[in-house]
C-alpha cells in the first residue's frame, strides 16, 4: 500500500516538474487599427515555416457562422470545434486592444515556428496573415506592425 | 381584456416602437436607392468566370468578389502597396464605378434599428419589441374586427370620427406589413440568439487535396462558366502564390471551392431547404432585392409613429370618461351637439351633469354656449339646446348671436333637437326664449326629440324627468341628478323662537339661528334665501331671510305645511339644535336704491322679508306695507317691531287685513281689499315712481295682481308694464 503512494507521489511531482518545465507562459497584445465597421474577428495561431497551420492560440468573435471569412486559419483547422473550443472571446472593435495570456510548449520556442493572426470584417477584407512574426525568445517584447485590421502586436514570454 | 392586451404594451414600448419603426423606414428605403446605382445583367447573360475575368483586368490582387443582394457588385482588393480597397463595380465591364463606402450614417441607423446601440443587450430588447409588435398587431386585427362588427367590415369604408377612425384607418392600411416586419424580425432575432437554429449558412468543408497544378486564368475555370452571375453571392480568391489554395463559392444554392488550376467544383454543399427558407425570412425583413417590398415596409413603418400617438390619445380619452372628466368633442366630430344659453352659472351645472351622462352613455358631446353656433354638424344627430331668458323674454348673455346665426346654419336631415328652458314662473314670459328658439329649430326643419320642457326655479326633479323622458326616447341611460345648491352647507343653531297659532299649535314661528360653534355667518342680506336640508332629504327647501347680516342672526318665518317635511323638521326644533343650512342670494328681490316710495305686500309668512326691508330702512324713505293674516289676536307676526318701526318712521304706513273675524263685528278681509280701499295713495305712490315688492302664496298674489290692475287702469298701465320696468318684484310660492 505505502508501495503505491509513494509511486503516485513521485508521478505527481514528476508531472509538475515536467510540465513546468515544458510550457511557458507568453501573454499576447494585439492593438487594432481605426477602421469603419463593426466588430472584428480574430484568429491568433501558430503556423510552421511552410505556412501550415499547427495549433489554435486564439479566436475572437463567438458567432462560428463568421469563421470561414478567416482564411488562413480555417482552411488550416478546418473549422474542427476541438481545435477552438474553449478558446474564443468578443470580436474586438475599432482601436480596441486585445490582450491574451496562454501556456505555450517549450518545443515551440525557437524551433522556426510563426505567430498568425488572420482578421476579418462584416462588409470587409478577409485577411490572411495580417501579422506573421517568429516566435522565438529573441522576438519577445519587440512590436511588429499589422498590415490591416491589426495595428501592431507584440508578445512576452514569462 | 383584448384591449388591455392591445394597448398596455403599446403604451409601455411606445418610444421603442417608434425608434425601431422610424429606423426601419430610412432603412427600407436603401433596397430601392442600391437598385437605383446596380448594373444588373438578365439571368443567363453573363457568368460568373466572364465577370471574374473582366474584374481581374482592371483590378491587381482581388482578393473577393462580392454580390449583393441588389444586384451591386463589391470588389475587395489591394493596392500595389498592400492597402485593402473596396470598389463598386460594372458586372458587364468590370470598371470601378466607384469606391465601395457603406454610410456610415446608415450603419448607425442600422445599429440603432436592431440594438438601440446597446450591443447585445439591445439587440434581445430589440427582438423583444418586434415579438410585442405582433402582439400589437394580432390584437389590434380582433379589435378592429369587433368594432367594425366582422372580417368583412375589414375591407369596407370605417365610419366613425376622430382620433379612433385615424388609428382605424391607418393601422388597416399598415397592418400587413408591420406583421411581415415584426414577425420576420422575431424571427432573425430568435435565429441571432439561438432560439431557432441558423441554417442560412452550413460552411463546406474543405478538400483534402487539390491538384496544386499552375493556376489557370479565372474565365476559363468551367466550374464558374457554368454558374450564373445572378445567383452569385461571394467568390473568395486563392491566396496569391499558394498553389494549395482554391476559390471559394457561395451562391443562392450553397457553397463549396473551386480548384484554381482544373477549374473542378469541390466539396459544393447545398443549402437545406430550412436555410433557403431563412434567407427568404432575410430578405422578406430587409426588402433586399425586393426594393418594392422595402418600400412598401417603409411606409407601413411610418405609420407606428403616427399610430402611438393617436393609440395612446384615444386610450387617454377613454381613461377621462371613465373618470367623469367631461371630455369635448371637437364639433366636427361630435355625434351630440349640447349648446348653453344663459347668464350666470347655474345653467351650466345642468348642461355639465348632461354632458357627462352622455359620455357615459357613449356620445361624443361637442358643449358650447349657443353664441357659437356654427354652420354645419356633419356626424351629428342630436342637439340639446339649454336656456335660461333674459328680462322680457330676451336671449341670456351667450345666447344673444344665436338666432342670427341659426339662419346660415345648416342642418343634416336626420338631426334631432330638445330644448330645456329654465326660468322662474313668476317672472311674464317665462321661459320665452326657450319656445322661441323652439319655433326657430322647427322651421329651421328639424325634429323635435321631445316637447319642449321648462324648469321652475332650477328645479332638480324636473330636471330629473326630463331626463328619463329622453332616455326613453334615445335609448341612451341618462341618470341626471344635478343640483343647483351649493354643497357646502353650514350648520346653524337655533337661538330664538316666537310661535303663532290657534290653541297651543304654532302655526307659523319665526326662527333664528347663529352659527354653531366658533364659525360665522356669511354674507347675506333681507330677501335672501336660506337653504335648509332637512335629514335624509337629498333636496333644499329655501326660505326667506328676514334679517342681515348686520343683525347677526338668520331669521326666517316658517308656516307649518300640513304634510310639510322640511317646515315640521323646523317647527319641532328645540332651541340649542342644529340644522344644516346654506345661503342663497336673491339679488332681484331687493327694494331699489333711491327717494322712490316702496310698497311692501305681502300674506302670512311673506312677511319675513319685507320686515328685514323695513328694517334696514334706515334712511327713512317712504315705505308702506299691506299685509294679510288670518286672526289678528294670533296670527300678527312681528307686531311689536313694526309698531317701533313705525314710531321710528322706518315705517311709513302699515295697513292690515285678517281673514277670520273675531267676532261679527270686525270685518273680514284680504290684503288685496285692503289695496282697493287705499287706491287713491297707491295710485299716487306709483305716479311717484314707487316700486311694489310682493311676497308670500301665489294665491294671494293673484289676487293682488287683479286689485293693481284695476288700480292702474285710470293710469293706462299695468302689472306687466311695472314687471318690465323693475318696480313690481314678486317672491312667491
Amino acid at each position: 500500500m505505502r508501495k503505491y503512494i509513494f509511486l503516485a507521489l513521485s508521478l505527481i511531482t514528476a508531472f509538475t516538474l515536467s510540465m513546468s518545465a515544458q510550457a511557458r507562459e507568453v501573454t499576447f497584445t494585439t492593438h487594432l487599427a481605426r477602421y469603419d465597421g463593426s466588430g472584428a474577428y480574430l484568429a491568433i495561431y501558430l503556423a510552421d515555416a511552410h505556412g501550415r497551420y499547427r495549433k489554435t492560440i486564439w479566436v475572437a468573435g463567438r458567432n462560428a457562422r463568421y469563421y470561414f471569412e478567416l482564411p488562413g486559419w480555417a482552411r488550416g483547422s478546418r473549422l474542427r470545434p476541438s481545435e477552438y473550443d474553449g478558446m474564443t472571446g468578443a470580436s474586438v472593435t475599432s482601436g480596441r486592444t486585445l490582450v491574451v495570456t496562454k501556456n505555450i510548449p517549450d518545443n515551440l520556442i525557437n524551433k522556426g515556428y510563426r505567430i498568425v493572426i488572420d482578421s476579418a470584417v462584416e462588409n470587409g477584407n478577409s485577411n490572411r496573415a495580417d501579422v506573421s512574426t517568429p516566435l522565438t525568445t529573441a522576438g519577445s517584447g519587440k512590436t511588429v506592425m499589422g498590415s490591416v485590421y491589426v495595428l501592431s502586436f507584440r508578445y512576452d514570454l514569462k | 381584456m383584448l384591449r388591455k392586451l392591445h394597448g398596455l404594451p403599446s403604451l409601455f414600448m411606445a418610444l421603442f416602437l417608434i425608434t425601431i419603426a422610424t429606423t426601419g423606414a430610412m432603412l427600407s428605403l436603401m433596397p430601392a436607392i442600391h437598385r437605383v446605382h446596380a448594373v444588373v445583367p438578365d439571368k443567363g447573360e453573363v457568368s460568373v468566370a466572364a465577370m471574374a475575368q473582366r474584374i481581374v483586368q482592371h483590378h491587381p490582387n482581388v482578393e473577393k468578389i462580392d454580390r449583393k443582394l441588389s444586384g451591386e457588385v463589391v470588389v475587395y482588393y489591394k493596392t500595389a502597396n498592400h492597402q485593402p480597397k473596396a470598389d463598386l463595380v460594372n458586372p458587364l465591364t468590370g470598371q470601378s464605378i466607384g469606391p465601395y463606402q457603406p454610410s456610415a450614417f446608415m450603419d448607425w441607423v442600422e445599429d440603432m434599428h436592431r440594438s438601440f446601440l446597446l450591443h447585445d443587450t439591445g439587440r434581445k430588447l430589440a427582438g423583444g419589441v418586434a415579438l410585442v409588435m405582433v402582439l400589437i398587431c394580432l390584437s389590434g386585427v380582433f379589435l378592429l374586427v369587433r368594432r367594425l362588427g366582422g372580417w368583412k367590415a375589414l375591407i369596407k369604408p370605417i365610419k366613425g370620427n376622430g382620433v379612433k377612425r385615424i388609428h382605424s384607418e391607418l393601422a388597416r392600411f399598415a397592418v400587413l406589413g408591420l406583421l411581415l416586419s415584426s414577425l420576420t424580425g422575431s424571427y432573425m432575432s430568435a435565429m441571432r440568439f439561438g432560439f431557432v437554429k441558423d441554417h442560412t449558412f452550413i460552411p463546406p468543408s474543405f478538400p483534402s487535396s487539390v491538384s496544386g497544378g499552375q493556376p489557370a486564368p479565372v474565365g476559363s475555370l468551367i466550374a464558374l462558366k457554368n454558374i450564373d452571375l445572378t445567383s452569385l453571392h461571394e467568390l473568395v480568391f486563392p491566396y496569391p502564390g499558394d498553389l494549395q489554395d482554391f476559390y471559394t463559392l457561395t451562391t443562392e444554392q450553397g457553397s463549396g471551392f473551386v480548384d484554381q488550376s482544373t477549374g473542378t467544383l469541390l466539396n459544393f454543399t447545398r443549402l437545406p431547404p430550412m436555410g433557403v427558407f431563412q434567407q427568404w425570412i432575410i430578405r422578406l425583413h430587409t426588402g433586399q432585392g425586393i426594393w418594392w417590398l422595402g418600400l412598401i415596409l417603409g411606409a407601413s413603418a411610418l405609420t407606428v409613429p403616427v399610430l402611438s400617438y393617436t393609440g395612446v390619445l384615444a386610450w387617454w380619452r377613454k381613461r377621462r370618461v371613465k373618470k367623469g372628466d367631461l371630455v369635448n368633442t371637437p364639433s366636427k366630430e361630435a355625434d351630440t351637439i349640447l349648446l348653453v344659453g344663459t347668464e350666470g352659472q347655474t345653467t351650466w351645472g345642468f348642461a355639465q351633469d348632461l354632458q357627462r351622462q352622455l359620455i357615459r352613455a357613449g356620445r361624443h358631446v361637442h358643449c358650447a354656449q349657443m353664441n357659437q353656433l356654427v354652420e354645419d354638424y356633419p356626424q351629428a344627430d342630436t342637439l340639446f339646446i339649454l336656456t335660461s331668458t333674459y328680462g322680457n323674454g330676451d336671449a341670456p348673455t351667450t345666447a344673444q348671436q344665436f338666432m342670427n346665426k341659426l339662419t346660415s346654419f345648416k342642418s343634416n336631415a336626420s338631426l334631432r333637437f330638445a330644448v330645456l328652458g329654465f326660468g322662474d314662473r313668476q317672472f311674464p314670459n317665462f321661459c320665452q326664449f326657450a319656445l322661441d328658439v323652439t319655433t326657430a329649430l322647427e322651421q329651421k326643419g328639424l325634429t323635435p326629440l321631445c316637447h319642449t320642457e321648462l324648469i321652475n326655479r332650477s328645479s332638480a326633479e324636473q330636471f330629473r324627468e326630463w331626463g328619463k323622458t329622453v332616455a326613453n326616447l334615445t335609448g341612451w341611460p341618462l341618470a341626471l341628478s344635478y343640483h343647483p345648491q351649493p354643497t357646502v352647507t353650514q350648520t346653524l343653531a337655533l337661538v330664538g323662537r316666537e310661535d303663532y297659532g290657534v290653541n297651543g299649535h304654532a302655526a307659523t314661528s319665526i326662527l333664528r339661528f347663529r352659527a354653531a360653534g366658533t364659525h360665522s355667518l356669511p354674507f347675506f342680506e333681507a330677501g335672501d334665501l336660506l337653504g335648509v336640508m332637512p335629514p335624509q332629504e337629498a333636496t333644499a327647501r329655501f326660505y326667506s331671510l328676514a334679517s342681515s347680516t348686520k343683525d347677526d342672526v338668520l331669521e326666517i318665518c316658517v308656516r307649518k305645511q300640513p304634510n310639510g317635511v322640511c317646515s315640521s323638521y323646523l317647527h319641532d326644533l328645540q332651541l340649542g339644535d342644529c340644522i344644516e343650512g346654506f345661503i342663497r342670494h336673491n339679488p332681484e328681490f331687493r327694494p331699489a336704491v333711491g327717494r322712490h316710495p316702496v310698497i311692501l305686500i305681502g300674506a302670512g309668512a311673506g312677511i319675513g322679508p319685507l320686515t328685514g326691508f323695513i328694517r334696514q330702512n334706515t334712511q327713512r324713505h317712504p315705505m308702506f306695507l299691506y299685509w294679510g293674516g288670518r286672526n289678528q289676536k294670533v296670527d300678527f307676526l312681528y307686531q311689536p317691531d313694526l309698531t317701533r318701526y313705525l314710531d321710528d318712521q322706518r315705517l311709513t304706513g302699515l295697513q292690515t287685513a285678517f281673514s277670520q273675524g273675531e267676532d261679527q263685528t270686525t270685518e273680514k278681509a284680504y290684503v288685496q281689499d285692503k289695496l282697493l280701499q287705499d287706491q287713491a295713495t297707491v295710485r299716487q305712490l306709483l305716479e311717484q315712481g314707487a316700486q311694489i315688492l310682493v311676497c308670500g302664496g301665489r294665491g294671494m298674489a293673484n289676487g293682488v295682481t287683479q286689485a293693481l290692475n284695476d288700480i292702474l287702469e285710470p293710469l293706462q298701465t299695468n302689472v306687466d308694464v311695472l314687471k318690465a320696468q323693475g318696480r313690481y318684484l314678486e317672491d312667491v310660492y
